[in-house]
């Protein structure tokens, strides 16, 4: 029996792709690359499977290697992270040598053995596959290695609960949930509710003036943080809801008294936060304030 | 009665006492010491039945053995155990049992302040069993294990009161000098089985006869025996333990380093007759030994002062008197067993007097603080003085009729030997016979007569000598009537070395150098000037009461003649020395081989070690390299 | 052409998957040159199978494909697992045979 010239054609066509694609598992930078390649050596070995009159074999190389093997290989290399390129730098001493000269050698034996070697004449797998290829390799499997088959069943059961236990991760601390958080929160103090919007609806709603308090007194943090690092927040003094300044100063007024400074000494406030309308960037004399990022988590941020 | 279901009884019945005693503990402590008087009265009764039984049967027959059990089966050797019942070793049972038993009763009331009463009781126990199985056995191989067994009993007595350091050295000392002769016994026992190829008696007499072995055979194994026999029965030059064996409690004393297993020498060598009557080189040894140790023992005897070690001295010489009479031959056989009986019976009675004396004097031994004790404790000095008499030699007290004889045949020229032997034996064995009595006499006179100079023990109070109770009088008593009549009635008609005849054989009677009567008369002369000589210095005179310095003869006789520097220098230091370069050899050469070796492996290793990185690939590279290397040496002669 | 081809085509699959364990340091990358050399060999075996007409080559083939599924996983499941606790799937910073 000789192979046929379609499959001479096959084998050369697919045998230097082989090769090739084989040599960039020694080459490929990237792992992903190598993958690649061994993924092309494999499909490429179905064909062979097929054209050697093994189709079942074929069949199962494509789903359990490239299917499942290569999937599997993808995805352990996503989860090491696909861009780790490996630099081909040696740095073993002697290895790479010795690697090469070990390697070469064993091509050397092996193809002088294999080439050298007198066969029988091929017999072909016309007959033995009558029944239909399948047929013919369920039939031995089945017949002559059931118990193989078996402990091979358990192999795989084995090594699937090996690898789970390989990759169990012990969980080291306590498991953190909403209560656990929130609990939390409240223990390390400061503010619970969501800040303010910044503008006071009544009179401006733009978002460099700062909310008031129920006492009409301006809450800075309610102003964006990008803001007031520039310093381009509203004066506050300018938009105080001073409903009780003016009911103080109208009493005065009835008593006769006119004018800011009394009405002051009155009230016994000062004006706090002089603040003026556009400071230069950086030179601002902003309070320090807690300012809740979002996300839960509170800390402390010193604004310069 | 049947011998063969009573003789086994005499070993089982104190065997089993003793274990009793020794496995129930202190749950036997009230009434254990009366179990062990039990047994040992037991065997004695049986003792007793066989002596009947054995007198009833005519003289040749008198002479059973008694299979116990099949023992050792291994090819063609084939050792049962089995007992041997005839006239000598019947007189043994009889002399072990019967002073045993007394020394039992006596043990009674003097050791009734030991705690440890009861054991003590279950040692003389097994002192009793193991004695009886070595006079008892039918083959070398079971006397053995009974010359074993006493050697045991004789360790654990003498360090009985093990608490004190000298005393445990003692023991140890007993039972190292005891190992050097079994040396002798067990080298004896190979050269019989090479020979003979058994050990039984009956076998290697008939061996003998049969002229299995040379006469070179014969000599060493007749010196063998005596090496045993020196270590056993003290005798010259392994004799150095027996003044320190007296560390044990004076019954011990009496029983075992007086009467009993100090004798088993001895046995031995009267036992084996017939290896020695085919050596005649190895007799004549013995007889020099026992010359030698008899008046070695004497000399020794007339400078101490412990009363205790005098009398162990005195035991010494007396054995050396009874191996120089074995060493005679036929001749002397009977006289040696028979001063070994009226021996047991005086010396034990002596050694319970020294007891009985020390238990009044609150512990004292030494002799230059007794003095006239004879009016407080008149029973000690009544019957220590008729055992006093009796070894001294004086008529008709047992010492007479065994010591004249025994001095009368060491007159005997021996066959085919030369005049000399006769003259020379005769007149050591006469001399040593005054040397007994002034040693004797002057340790009856320290202790009875002369003045009193009894002084203050250390924590200050007075001795109150006082007669001890009943339970160790009788005892005395009893011995002491053995001690005056025994050897008369025994040697009435030569009845003793008739019922001795069927083992020691018959022997033709042979005229000494000398007429009987001289030697009669001189000999009585000699103990009467030992007499008169210890009378004058120790009775009339005032003893000093610290030892004066005295001439370099008494200053060696005190420290044992030098023995103990004798013996350090010529075994103990050469064998240091020999073990401390055996050790030097051992750490240079053997270690430093195998440290070498170590070191070396460690070196290879090391260098081994920096193949081994770690690093799986150049594992695996190292493995492929393999494997090319091999597929290629495989291949290529295919090529 | 022969079946020999197709037997030098294993070899030499064989010796690049031999010469990829040996001198790259990516533990996934040197698994991977193990899987070569395994397909190498089903390709040997699957070409005796026909050289000699027997089916049984094809099951020994067989086999093996399904015992390198279960290496696949247990090697991949060992290398997530150190790659957690070093940060790195580098076979030569795993050197623990050293003591």
């Amino acid at each position: 029996m000789t192979p046929s010239t379609a499959e001479t054609v096959l084998f050369w066509v697919l045998a230097p792709i082989m090769v090739l694609a084989a040599s960039g598992l020694l080459f490929a930078r990237k792992a992903v690359h190598a993958a690649l390649c061994v993924i092309t050596v494999m499909i490429s070995l179905a064909f062979l499977y097929v054209a050697q009159e093994a189709p079942f074999l074929g069949v199962v190389q494509v789903v359990v290697y490239t299917g499942a093997v290569m999937m599997l290989f993808l995805f352990v290399l996503m989860l090491v992270g696909v861009d780790a390129s490996d630099s081909l730098v040696e740095t073993l001493r002697a290895q790479r040598w010795v690697g090469w000269l070990a390697a070469l050698g064993l091509g050397v034996v092996l193809v002088g053995v294999v080439g050298r070697a007198t066969y029988p004449d091929a017999v072909g797998l016309a007959e033995a596959n009558a029944p239909g290829n399948p047929t013919g390799v369920a039939r031995i499997i089945f017949g002559q290695h059931v118990f193989g088959l078996e402990v091979v069943g358990a192999l795989l059961v084995t090594a699937a609960l090996g690898a789970l236990v390989l990759t169990h991760r012990q969980r080291l601390k306590p498991l953190v949930k909403q209560p656990e958080r929130a609990a939390a929160r409240v223990a390390a103090g400061g503010r619970l509710t969501p800040l303010p919007a910044p503008g006071v609806y009544a009179r401006h709603n733009a978002m460099d003036v700062p909310a008031l308090d129920p006492d009409g007194n301006p809450i800075d943090e309610s102003v964006p943080r990008v803001l007031r690092i520039r310093g381009q927040e509203a004066g506050t003094a300018e938009y105080r809801a001073d409903t009780y300044r003016r009911a103080v100063t109208a009493v005065l007024a009835e008593r006769g008294v006119v004018g800011d400074g009394e009405v002051d000494a009155a009230l016994g406030t000062v004006e706090d936060d002089p603040r003026p309308a556009a400071a230069p960037p950086g030179t601002t004399t902003g309070p320090t304030a807690d300012i809740d990022l979002g996300g839960g988590s509170t800390r402390t941020e010193t604004e310069r | 009665m049947d011998v063969n279901s009573l003789a086994p009884l005499l070993v089982a019945v104190p065997l089993a006492s003793a274990a009793v005693l020794l496995l129930l503990g202190r749950r036997s402590d009230r009434w254990g010491h009366w179990l062990g008087l039990l047994a040992s009265t037991a065997a004695f009764v049986v003792g007793a039945l066989l002596l009947v039984e054995l007198l009833g049967r005519p003289a040749d027959d008198r002479s059973i053995r008694v299979h116990l059990f099949d023992w050792i089966s291994a090819g063609r050797f084939d050792l049962s155990a089995g007992l041997l019942v005839d006239p000598l070793s019947l007189t043994f049972v009889l002399l072990v049992t019967f002073v045993g038993s007394l020394i039992h009763l006596y043990s009674v009331a003097y050791m009734a302040h030991d705690a440890a009463r009861r054991r003590f009781f279950a040692y003389l126990n097994l002192f009793i069993a193991a004695m009886l199985i070595l006079v008892l056995a039918d083959s070398y191989l079971l006397l053995f294990v009974g010359w074993e067994g006493v050697g045991l009993a004789s360790y654990l007595l003498i360090g009985f009161w093990n608490h004190h350091t000298p005393y445990a050295v003692a023991a140890k000392k007993a039972f190292v000098a005891n190992r050097i002769g079994d040396i002798g016994l067990l080298v004896a026992l190979m050269l019989m089985f090479a020979t003979f190829g058994s050990l039984d008696f009956a076998s290697v007499s008939a061996g003998i006869d049969g002229g299995l072995a040379s006469t070179a055979t014969l000599t060493a194994m007749g010196l063998m025996l005596l090496l045993a026999a020196c270590g056993k029965s003290a005798q010259f030059p392994l004799q150095s333990w027996l003044g320190d064996a007296m560390a044990g409690p004076t019954p011990v004393s009496a029983l075992i380093h007086a009467a009993t297993m100090v004798t088993a020498g001895v046995y031995l060598i009267v036992r084996s007759a017939p290896v020695f009557e085919g050596a005649p080189t190895a007799q004549l040894v013995v007889t020099i030994v026992g010359a030698i140790t008899l008046v070695f023992g004497a000399i020794v005897g007339c400078a101490k002062d412990d009363i205790k070690k005098a009398l162990a001295a005195s035991t010494m010489s007396q054995i050396g008197y009874m191996v120089l009479a074995a060493g005679l031959g036929p001749v002397g056989y009977a006289f040696a067993i028979f001063h070994l009986v009226t021996h047991g019976f005086f010396k034990a009675g002596m050694f319970l007097g020294a007891g009985s004396v020390m238990h009044g004097m609150d512990d004292q031994t030494d002799m230059r603080r007794f003095g006239a004790l004879r009016k407080y404790m008149v029973v000690t000095w009544v019957t220590f003085g008729l055992g006093w008499l009796a070894i001294l030699g004086v008529p008709p007290f047992s010492g007479f009729w065994s010591k004249d004889k025994i001095i009368e045949s060491a007159f005997v020229v021996p066959e085919g030997a030369g005049e000399w032997r006769a003259w020379l034996f005769g007149a050591v064995a006469l001399i040593g016979a005054g040397i007994t009595a002034f040693y004797m006499s002057r340790l009856f006179f320290m202790t009875f007569h002369g003045k009193k100079r009894w002084t203050t023990d250390a924590e200050g109070h007075e001795p109150h000598p006082h007669e001890s109770p009943a339970l160790m009088t009788i005892p005395m008593i009893v011995l002491a009537i053995g001690s005056v009549g025994l050897g008369f009635v025994l040697q009435l008609g030569g009845g003793f070395t008739t019922w001795l005849e069927p083992v020691t054989g018959h022997v033709e009677h042979h005229e000494p150098v000398l007429p009987v009567l001289v030697i009669q008369v001189v000999t009585l002369l000699a103990v009467a000037v030992g007499l008169v000589l210890a009378w004058r210095q120790y009775a009339s005179l005032p003893v000093p009461e610290t030892a004066p310095e005295g001439s370099a003869l008494t200053r060696a006789a005190r420290v044992d003649l030098y023995q103990d520097a004798v013996n350090d220098a010529v075994l103990v230091e050469p064998g240091q020395h020999l073990t401390r370069s055996l050790v030097y050899g051992d750490r240079t050469a053997v270690d430093g081989t195998f440290t070498g070796l170590g070191r070396l492996t460690v070196g290879i290793g090391e260098l081994v070690r920096r193949m081994q990185t770690g690093y799986a690939r150049q594992y695996a590279a190292t493995m492929l390299l393999g494997l090319v290397v091999l597929a290629v040496v495989v291949l290529a002669p295919r090529i | 052409m022969t079946l020999t081809n197709y037997l030098v085509l294993s070899g030499i699959l064989f010796s690049i998957g031999a010469a990829t364990v040996l001198l790259r340091r990516n533990a996934i990358i040197v698994f991977m040159g193990v899987e070569l050399m395994l397909n190498a060999t089903n390709l040997a075996l699957v070409t005796f199978s026909r050289l000699h007409g027997d089916l049984t080559g094809q099951v020994m083939a067989f086999f093996v494909m399904v015992v390198a599924a279960a290496e696949v996983v247990v090697g991949l499941a060992i290398i997530v697992s150190i790659f957690r606790t070093r940060k790195s799937a580098s076979v030569d910073d795993i050197n623990l045979l050293k003591s």
